[in-house]
């Protein structure tokens, strides 16, 4: 018997914090805050039982989806939003793309990085909605707000992913595209935007896709499209006329799902 | 030829890689550039083309001083320096005929390149090199649907398609098989020959090799050149020189076999390189 077998080492995994104290105040802080979150709500069990006959009250009213009496104005308002989401998507993307390459840290100069990121930091501040509200008081009520809307919105988004996605691209295929002597936009369009291009259609289809299903929303708030539609028979409780707008978007998102997940299979 | 003065490197963490290193590389020579990792071997060809900026010294190409040059300046400069890289570097979403004719950025305007509308003159060339390293069939592939080697040789392809007067080759074998890393080293000395005054500096890892294909081999260690002469030279003791203390026995006996090996070579009538290239996959 050897004196190396008697003695066996101890082995735990490292904790995740290291420092006892703190793991310890973490992990009672959260649940003592939940126990609390929790005791203190307040839940009307009565309410509640009251309210479950009227919600299927309201439900039933949206049986059968009425599609024709309304119709006029559902194809306008969709229409108005199917023209405000591509338009809207191409500008966006058109703007956001010299935006994004100034805010990759590799390829642009300190100053022109931190301008851009500031931009794309201000455009993602603020939610679709609240954007759509100052937008309808500075242009007034219809669809030019809710364009300028989701072009605003999406330099945020897609801004943010390009810069994001150059920067994690491969430097070696870059560097020997500029030992050729390529010019700064040859230097682009070889380098680096073969590098970025099939991520950056698919996320361009999922912007389109984000933006149509805004564009329903933004309406709410006087920002144009197939939301007021739906906003005005809410109103006027035509519940049967909103459910037929509804199941229309339903129908739209999906198909817009399913050809941007055939085209991003066939870009790669 | 290209002249090297004082040639002196410091990076922004206070790592110098390069301490006054003086090099002159006539016409038509192929160099070896040996040492170990971290010697400066990558930071010495990148000062070359101003893919990193010199902290001091002077460089001189065919009376071109590259280290003064202005913005375009320094493309028309980097026109005439051909480079080939470790993991080939190709832009792999590109074609194999896009990454070759990438070669000519520097000579055609934006536009022109934006549309892939290159002129004739450099389609042709560029059909001809890719034949010469037995490639011309897959002009249309992407780049990422070659193997290691046929990478490599497209890489050579677009440093050779820039015309240039020197080759700066960093690592050029590292991600290769044995046999395939000689016949890279082969082609390589043998299209040097074919476009004199082609003058080539090689960064490599593998001292046999260096031996075998290289006229002229230079040591660094730290930054500092510590041999310089013909491969015959490199003995246990220079070794030692250059990568520190180690058993080179089985190194330098290869130096003989090397040298034997050429010989028996040199006695059988010569290939046609075409066929040579063109048989492997």
């Amino acid at each position: 018997m050897t004196a190396a077998a008697a003695v066996s080492r101890r082995w735990r995994p490292p904790p995740l914090i290291k420092r006892a104290w703190l793991r310890w105040l973490l992990g009672l802080g959260g649940v003592i805050y939940l126990g609390l979150a929790f005791g203190t709500t307040e839940v009307n069990w009565a309410r509640v039982w009251e309210g479950l006959p009227r919600g299927a009250r309201f439900i039933a009213a949206f049986f059968p989806p009425d599609f024709t009496s309304r119709w006029g104005e559902i194809v306008e308002g969709i229409a108005e939003s199917i023209w405000m989401t591509v338009v809207s998507t191409v500008v966006g993307i058109a703007i956001s793309i010299p935006v994004g390459i100034g805010a990759a840290r590799n390829i642009a100069p300190a100053p022109v990085f931190y301008l851009c990121r500031a931009f794309l930091a201000l455009s993602r501040s603020f939610q679709e909605v609240i954007l759509a509200i100052f937008f309808v008081k500075l242009f007034g009520f219809g669809p030019f707000a809710g364009f300028v809307t989701l072009a605003f919105a999406t330099i945020g988004f897609y801004g943010k992913l390009l810069a994001e996605d150059i920067e994690d691209m491969h430097p070696a295929q870059a560097e020997a595209v500029r030992a050729t002597g390529a010019g700064f936009l040859q230097w682009i369009n070889f380098g680096v935007q073969p590098q970025v291009m099939p991520r950056m259609i698919g996320l361009g289809l999922y912007r389109l896709d984000i933006n149509f299903r805004e564009s329903a929303v933004l309406g709410i708030v006087g920002a144009g499209g197939i939301g007021a539609t739906l906003n005005t028979s809410f109103e006027r409780y035509e519940f049967d006329s909103a459910a037929a707008i509804l199941l229309i978007i339903i129908g739209l998102v999906m198909l817009a799902e399913y050809c941007s997940g055939y085209l991003r299979e066939w870009v790669r | 030829m290209l002249r090297i003065r004082g040639l002196t490197k410091r990076y922004r963490t206070g790592e110098v890689a390069l301490q006054g290193v003086s090099l002159e590389i006539p016409d038509s020579q192929v160099m070896a550039l040996i040492g170990p990792s971290g010697a400066g071997k990558s930071t010495l060809i990148r000062c070359v083309n101003r893919l990193v900026e010199p902290t001091a010294g002077t460089i001189t190409l065919n009376n071109t001083e590259i280290t003064t040059l202005g913005r375009s300046g320094l493309r028309r400069a980097r026109r005439r320096l051909g480079m080939i890289f470790q993991e080939f570097a190709l832009v792999e979403r590109l074609t194999v005929m896009e990454n070759v004719l990438s070669g000519r950025l520097g000579y055609v305007g934006f536009w022109q390149s934006w549309f892939r509308r290159f002129p004739q003159v450099d389609i042709d060339e560029a059909f001809r090199l890719l034949a010469r390293v037995g490639l011309d069939q897959m002009a249309d592939k992407r780049a990422d649907e070659l193997s290691g080697g046929q990478r490599q040789r497209v890489g050579i392809c677009r440093a050779l398609i820039q015309t240039p007067e020197l080759l700066l080759v960093d690592e050029p074998t590292a991600s290769l098989d044995p046999r395939t890393s000689r016949q890279i080293m082969r082609l390589m000395k043998e299209l040097c020959a074919e476009r004199k005054p082609l003058s080539a500096i090689i960064n490599i890892h593998d001292v046999m090799l260096a031996q075998s294909f290289a006229e002229r081999i230079v040591g660094l260690r730290l930054g500092e050149v510590v041999y310089d002469g013909p491969p015959a030279g490199l003995t246990a003791e220079v070794l030692t020189r250059i990568y520190g203390e180690e058993d080179w026995s089985a190194s330098i006996r290869e130096v003989e076999d090397e040298g034997a090996a050429v010989h028996a070579v040199a006695l059988q009538p010569p290939q046609p390189d075409r066929d040579r290239m063109a048989g492997l996959t």
